[in-house]
């Protein structure tokens, strides 16, 4: 039964994630927005953060798109809320290694629950639905003057 | 028939593997088709042997290429009845040859006020075109709406296209929705308020017989690669009244007459428009592959198609929770069959797909006001072609059954 091999993409995990998103709708007063799109698939990502001091303080996504993308951005709303921009830069990539199976150990610390989506390297086609939510914070931290 | 059919399969090297460790089921078809042996063949062998640029050269690898590049424009014109070979553009595909319409013809010909009326079911390459072209002249786009099954809304047509109509734009076979537009309707229409017809042929061409002359087209393009040949070669045809007049788009060698420090004269249509060495190993593939497919037959490819969908529509409308784009009677289905699976998202169903060894695609199809229009980001499609056989039809269906259960629990 090759549909097996499925459960390596599709942890229980990450099924659960895209069922029920953490931090999925929208802020008050958001001040950095940010809207990216998978124009191969037509999914939208939408993320609000909103930044105190010198860490994410509140965060929020909405959009629509496959199981693997809504996952990925509920994960990683988890992981990146209260770090700093410059903690976050590390994350993002630290995962675009970790999901095109370039760098995969060591960073079980930086990464959290993020780690599950190390079996997408397998999965090449699905990579870029599994990065838009990383690549929408590192863009809206960059334009709001906060990376280096 | 469908015995015989299956036959052809042995043509197709690329058929014979496992994805996943299932065969492969290709069935991506309207994105591109897959290449028979006489049509890699023949490419490789223009390599091997006669290989050289064509229409200047007086050694003897010069005339070879040059009496086959020539030779393929007849095989091009009887493939769609075309009143001459001269009508025969080569381009590099479906949306170069849009593109070089809307330019050439379309900015010489339109003025502010002007109207082109395409439809909501066009792809991109039939929709960004003129709509850079109406903004370019101040021409107005307008959209035929589609009934509820998908079928354009000729009501629709007969309103937006007036006497104001310069250009309507249409898919002969839409790439969504399996549908065969009316065109020879919809020409009477565009003639009837002085407006030409442009005729996207993409999905048609590789599916059943065409006549440009009865369809009443004015302008008609399809690209080689959905209909078995390489990548990169396309046709434009258009009726020598219109080639006559257009304008070329890319000037360089090949396609002057002479040229002098302030002035140049151009060859007449239609080497006029194809600036630069052209796509030589292309045309002759595209030859190959017109050749094959006219042995087979574009009536008997037409009928075996539907057969293939008489046998998966009723099946794909017994599972639960799917839905089907288009019309629902397969008797009005092209091989096209576009579908979402419950609440899944298409990406993952192509995904568990996939992994069963059925190659679908997955997305918006190069067509978003058309998925806009219809209230889904995206759908899963399944595309045949005559090589496809009953078994594929089966493995798919059972893949989708598979695919459903998976997720059981979770979105559907």
């Amino acid at each position: 039964m090759t549909l097996s091999k499925l459960n390596n993409l599709y942890r229980q995990v990450i099924l659960d994630h895209a069922a029920h998103p953490r931090h999925y709708g929208t802020l008050k007063d958001s001040k950095e927005q940010l809207e990216l799109h998978n124009p191969t698939c037509g999914d939208i990502l939408k993320l609000e953060v909103i930044l105190k001091d010198n860490w994410i303080d509140e965060i929020a996504f909405s959009g629509s798109g496959c199981t693997i993308s809504q996952a990925s951005a509920s994960i990683m709303t988890v992981e990146v809320l209260h770090k700093t921009p410059v903690q976050v830069e590390k994350m993002v990539t630290a995962f675009s290694e970790l999901v095109t199976g370039e760098k995969t150990t060591g960073v079980q610390e930086l990464l959290g629950d993020a780690m599950i989506f190390e079996g997408i390297a397998q999965f090449p086609a699905r990579i870029k639905c599994a990065t838009l939510a990383w690549k929408a914070i590192y863009q809206i931290l960059q334009k709001a003057g906060r990376l280096e | 028939m469908d015995k015989k059919m299956n036959d052809y399969v042995q043509d197709f090297p690329i058929l014979r593997q496992k994805v996943n460790d299932e065969q492969l089921v290709y069935l991506d078809n309207a994105a591109t088709s897959q290449k028979p042996r006489p049509v890699i063949d023949a490419v490789a062998n223009y390599y091997y042997h006669d290989n050289a640029n064509v229409h200047r050269g007086v050694h003897t690898l010069a005339e070879r290429a040059t009496e086959s590049f020539e030779k393929v424009r007849t095989k091009v014109k009887n493939f769609i009845n075309a009143s001459s070979e001269r009508e025969i553009v080569y381009t590099k595909g479906t949306t170069e040859g849009l593109n070089w319409i809307a330019r050439s013809y379309g900015s010489t010909h339109l003025k502010q006020g002007d109207e082109i009326v395409i439809t909501y079911m066009e792809h991109h390459s039939n929709l960004v075109p003129w709509q850079q072209l109406a903004h370019e002249t101040g021409a107005q786009l307008k959209y035929i709406q589609l009934l509820s099954d998908g079928r354009l809304d000729m009501g629709s047509a007969e309103k937006l296209i007036t006497d104001k109509t310069a250009i309507v734009a249409v898919a002969h076979a839409s790439n969504v929705l399996g549908v065969v537009n009316p065109i020879t309707e919809i020409a009477n229409l565009a003639h009837k308020h002085g407006a030409v017809l442009v005729v996207d042929g993409a999905q048609s061409a590789p599916h059943m017989k065409i006549d440009v002359q009865q369809l009443g087209a004015d302008f008609f393009v399809f690209s080689g690669h959905k209909m078995l040949a390489p990548t990169g070669i396309g046709i434009l045809w258009a009726k020598s009244i219109f080639l006559a007049e257009m304008p070329p788009l890319e000037f360089g060698g090949e396609m002057i007459n002479s040229v002098e420090l302030q002035q140049t004269t151009f060859k007449e249509f239609p080497w006029k428009f194809e600036g630069g060495t052209q796509n030589i190993a292309g045309v002759i593939g595209l030859g190959a592959a017109i050749d094959y497919l006219s042995a087979i037959g574009m009536e008997k490819i037409e009928l075996y198609e539907r057969s293939l969908v008489e046998n998966l529509l009723p099946e794909l409308l017994k599972i639960e929770g799917l839905k089907v784009y288009g019309p629902l009677d397969p008797v009005q289905h092209s091989g096209i069959i576009s579908f979402n699976l419950g609440q899944l998202h298409p990406h993952d169903v192509a995904t568990a797909l996939d992994m069963q060894g059925v190659a679908v695609r997955a997305g918006h199809h190069c067509a978003q006001p058309l998925m806009e229009y219809l209230g889904v980001s995206a759908m899963v499609r399944a595309s045949f072609y005559f090589y496809n056989t009953s078994e594929d039809v089966q493995q798919l269906v059972k893949a989708i059954k598979a695919t459903k259960e998976f997720f059981k629990n979770d979105t559907v």
